[in-house]
Parts: structure tokens; sequence; C-alpha cells
């Protein structure tokens, strides 16, 4: 996936008189231009500048510029904070087991989907799959509310099995199970179809000729389907990686309770209590700066290693 | 795998056998959570309790329903998101579409610094408190601009749309511009009518994340005429909200009340407000897979 090339960044001024005469003669064009870079610079670039909150004791009469400045005051209190430390492990860990569990899911799905050879099953376990990407955190964490509620599917089975049954969303221990399971029912489907997409795109000669050759499924699943994949597992990697502090805040939000307080609350839903519900914009604003700065250097470095390791063409730029 | 298999191994023929066992397994969890809303909002009263229930109501009702349907307040949330749905998605359209054509032609000046510029925001944003003030600095509180606006354009979009652009043969411009025509002309005559797969691949993306999204519904609009359907659903669900919940309960006659918990109204309300989802699915669902391909794969 080239999102785009050397060429774009290198582009731009050589020559001044060239530069002028050319935005002459593509005023229409940059004229059209014109709408969405203003966006991007109202809500986008405005709001990186706000990010200068973190540093200063905002001011709400005062406004962003005329409120004092307090240095790394709020950084020193999210570091000194237990309670902040314990947000950001919690981020970390979800997100680390949503990734070990959630990254192999869809990639496992495609491989055996891509064996069934009836056609008309092979494609009613793919519609159905995609189904719940489409549907909001709101409605899938009310259905798993039901489901494992104390007189829910779930707990009926245990019953009958002849165990005791639990509460599962109020139970810490099972809390984090919870979000990964749910969040590997709700993506695993579309997940697939990007493997799915580059599986029908191995040429046909390729497998026929190693069934000549006396290769088996097995051996043609190994030896040509899955290093076919590698380029696109690798794209998923990296930009997954850049996510790594995202937990899943409309998942969270949705299914944790005063409970599990302890082991769910992640950095997201502690910003948004904090800047929204308190009022503490400029620490709730230094919180947020620290988990999007971790991030850019995550995407950074992932992308670097992506065209290092795997050779140029593999990262996103 | 078009080709013919002509003889499978035994250990093949296993495999088999597990995989489809295995397919259907993934089947039926993928369905089930919905077939219990299903289940749970037609029993009646204290039948939702019994631990029979799994698979087919003990005794079906439509009560639920009738109740849920004469709920006002699902009704605003349904219009307000109806509304900020299709407004959002045309917007979009109209600006993602606008920003990308110029972004697809290389000779544009600073066509690298502009793309650098967009590509930024995939990277690194200002974060929720900025926005927030943002949004309510520029009066947007309880508007449905608050909802529009933010996300009108977003990078991956340009970059899908841009992509598509570029993989039009410019000779087809080259022959326009030759009898006169300008660069917004090919833009509206040319280009968008040979676009229309990346283009709804687009709105279907933006017109789904609308009517999902409940989050800047919940900081921007605090008025109740303007309530999103999600929100409603995530206070009557979620938040298990009890005074709403009464509200719905009150058209019931006050011996049927005692009999009824709320937990059929949870499933009723909310299988109501996916019903438009699933409806529109199997329509949406190759454009979908089509678009990513497209945006992920070939560009």
């Amino acid at each position: 996936m080239k999102l785009f090339s050397k060429a774009d960044i290198k582009g731009g001024v050589h020559h001044r008189l060239h530069f002028i005469k050319s935005v002459y003669k593509y005023r229409g064009l940059l004229l059209m231009l014109l709408p969405g870079i203003l966006f991007f610079i109202i809500f986008h670039y405005i709001p990186m500048y706000g990010v200068l909150l973190a540093f200063k004791d905002f001011r709400i009469m005062d406004g962003i510029m005329a409120s004092p400045w307090v240095g790394l005051k709020h950084f020193q209190k999210a570091f000194s904070d237990p309670y902040f430390l314990q947000v950001f492990k919690n981020s970390l860990l979800i997100s680390i087991y949503k990734h070990v569990w959630g990254f192999p899911a869809p990639i496992l799905f495609a491989l055996l989907l891509n064996e069934v050879i009836n056609q008309k099953f092979k494609k009613l376990v793919q519609t159905v799959s995609y189904l719940p990407y489409f549907l909001s955190w709101v409605v899938v964490a009310g259905m798993f509310i039901n489901i494992l509620s104390l007189n829910g599917p779930i707990n009926a089975i245990i019953s009958i099995l002849g165990f005791k049954p639990r509460l599962f969303l109020t139970d810490p221990t099972h809390f984090r199970s919870i979000l990964v399971i749910t969040d590997i029912w709700k993506g695993f489907g579309w997940g697939s179809i990007i493997y799915l997409a580059a599986i029908s795109d191995i040429e046909e000669e390729m497998y026929e000729s190693a069934y000549l050759d006396g290769a088996n499924r097995f051996q043609r699943a190994f030896h040509i389907t899955i290093p076919s994949l590698a380029p696109v597992i690798v794209i998923v990697l990296i930009l997954s990686c850049s996510s790594i502090l995202n937990a899943g805040f409309d998942q969270v939000f949705n299914l944790y309770n005063s409970m599990v307080m302890d082991v769910s609350d992640i950095i997201d839903t502690y910003v948004y209590r904090k800047g929204l519900l308190d009022m503490d914009y400029s620490y709730a604003t230094a919180v947020g700066v620290f988990k999007s700065i971790v991030a850019l250097i995550l995407i950074i470095g992932t992308n670097k290693a992506a065209n290092k390791l795997g050779g140029k063409g593999y990262g996103l730029w | 795998m078009k080709m013919v298999i002509l003889k499978k191994s035994a250990s093949e023929k296993v495999f088999d056998i597990l995989n489809y066992v295995f397919m259907f397994l993934i089947f039926l969890i993928t369905v089930y959570p919905f077939w219990n809303q299903v289940v749970t909002s037609l029993s009646e009263g204290y039948s939702a309790y019994l631990t029979g229930m799994l698979l087919w109501p003990a005794k079906i009702s439509k009560k639920a329903y009738e109740m849920v349907l004469g709920y006002s307040l699902l009704w605003t949330g349904f219009k307000n998101s109806i509304i900020r749905t299709v407004l959002g998605t045309l917007i979009s359209l109209v600006f993602t579409s606008l920003t990308a054509y110029p972004l697809s032609k290389n000779k544009l000046p600073l066509n690298g610094f502009f793309t650098g510029m967009i590509f930024f925001t995939m990277l690194f944003n200002g974060g929720l408190v900025p926005n927030y003030l943002l949004v309510k600095r520029l009066g947007m509180l309880n508007t449905v601009w608050s909802l529009v606006l933010p996300g009108m354009i977003g990078a991956f979009n340009v970059f899908i749309m841009r992509n598509f652009f570029k993989s039009i043969p410019e000779s087809l411009e080259e022959s326009a511009m030759l009898d006169g025509a300008g660069y917004f002309r090919i833009f509206l005559a040319i280009i968008l009518p040979l676009s229309k797969p990346v283009i709804a691949t687009v709105a279907l993306w933006v017109a789904v994340g609308h009517w999902n999204s409940w989050f800047d519904g919940l900081i921007y609009i605090t008025d109740k005429n303007k309530i999103l359907l999600q929100i409603v659903l995530q206070k009557i669900i979620i938040e298990n909200n009890s005074t709403n919940i009464q509200e719905i309960m009150q058209r019931l006659q006050s011996n049927e009340r005692s009999n009824y918990t709320g937990r059929q109204l949870q499933a009723a309300i909310l299988l109501v407000a996916t019903v438009p989802m699933i409806v529109i699915y199997p329509f949406i669902q190759k454009y979908f897979i089509k678009g990513i391909r497209m945006g992920a794969i070939k560009g």
C-alpha cells in the first residue's frame, strides 16, 4: 500500500519563476484544493496548536495564549500519579492482549475459509462474519451485556453443566478477556477481507504447477498462500503497531463499570473523565499529548523497521 | 481456488471435515448474539429469565416492541441520526473528492507539501480537549455541525480517492482540455462519472461511520431534541437508565408492568435500532469488499 511516493515529497519548488508560472497555470486545481486545506488547518492543525494547553495552566477566560506557562508541571503530575501509571499499564496490557490474539485471528480465518470448497457455504460464512463490524460498540456492548448477564445464555449453559453462574462483567479477573474476545468477535471477519483479497490475487498457475509437482494442500498453503500474504501481513502489522496505546475507547467505555475500573480504565477514558467531566483541561491535554507522541514514535519506528527488514516498499512511505 | 483437485489424501479429508465443523461454529458464534436479542425481545415478562430461553422464547409476546415503538425519544434519535448521516456523507463526499482530485496531479505546485500536510494528520492529532474547545469556540455545540464538520475529510479517504483518480488515463482529460474545458468541468463531466466505484465505497464508509458514531454526540449534544440514536441506546442499554425505562413502561397497564423488567425492552430497542443496518447490509457489502481491495491492495 503506497499512500504516496517519494516524488510526492521531493517534488515542489525548483525554480521560482517556473513555480509562479505553474501556480498560475494550475490556479483552477489549487482553488479546488483550497477548502480541503482550510479544513485540515482548522480541524487538525489548530487543535495541534491547542496542545500548548499541556504546558500551561489553562484559564478559560484568558484563552490559550494568555494563560500562564507552567512548563512540564502537568507531565510531572501525571508521572508521579500512581493512577495514571495504572491507566497507562491497562492501556498497554489490553492492547497487547488484543494484538496477540486478535492479529492472527483474521489471517487464520482467511486461510481456513479459503480451503472451503463449497462456494455457497463459503460465501455465507464470509458475509455473516463481516456483519458485527458494521454495528457500533454501543450495540455490541448491549448484546454482550445481555449474553453475559446472570440470567443470560452463557450462565444458563454454565448452570446446566452444574457450575455456579458468574457475574462476568463485574469480575476483574474476566474483564480483560471479555474485552479481547468481544473485540475479536466484532473484527475478525472484516479484518480477513484484506487477506482474502490478497489470496484471490495469487495466480492460479502457481497452485497448478505446485500441484503437478506433487505438493498437497498443506504444502501449497505453506509454500504459496502464506508467503504471498507476507507483504499484506507486514502492512497490517505496521498499521496496528501505531495504535498500541489505543486500547479501544468505544468498547471500554460501553463495557466498563465501577467494579472493574482497576483493570479496565485506559488512557482515553481517563482523558475523557479528567478533561471533559472534571474540566481539568491542561492535565488531560498533557496526558493526551504523551499518548500521541508515543504513538507517533511507534509508527515512525515500525515503518523504518519494515523498510529495513522487508526491503523498500514494505513500509507505508 | 477454482482448480479441480483430483484426489485427496486421507488427512486432507479429515482436515476438510474439521474445517467445515469449525466454520459452522464460527457462523453460529457470529449469529447467536443477534438471535439472542430476538429471543429475549419476544419473550413475555419473566419468561425472559427462564434458562430454557436459549434458542426459542418460552412464551412469545410482542409487547416489548409495542412499547418501544411508542417511545418518542427513539424516533427523535432516529430522525437526528438520519439527518446527520445524510448531511455528513454528502458534505464529506463533495469536499473529499475536491481535495483528492488536485492531489492526483503530480504537476500541481506544492503537491508534496499538501500531501505531507494531510498525511501528517494520520500520525498526530491534538487530542480530545483541544478538539472539544475548538468546537465550543466555533459555537457549534448542540448543532449538527459539531457532528459533521470536524470529521468532514479523512486523510485516508483522500488518498484512496486520489489513487483512483490517478489511475484514470490522462489522455481523456487532455482531449477535453483541447476542447476548452477547465479543470472543474473535467472533474465534473469526466472524472466523477468514471469514479463511481470509489465514490460509492467512500460514501458507504463515511455513512456507516456517521450512523454508528456516538462519542461526539455524547460530548457535543446536550439538547434532548437533538439526541442521536446511539446515545438513546446507550442511555437505555449501557447506563441502564431507569428513568428512561420507566418512561417506556408507563404505557403499560399497572398489573402488566410488574411482569416486565426492562430486559425485553432493551433487546427490542437494540434490534429496532439495528434493523436499518441489517437491512441495507447485504446490498452494501460487496461495495465494501471492492473498496478495501482497491484502496489497500491495488493502490
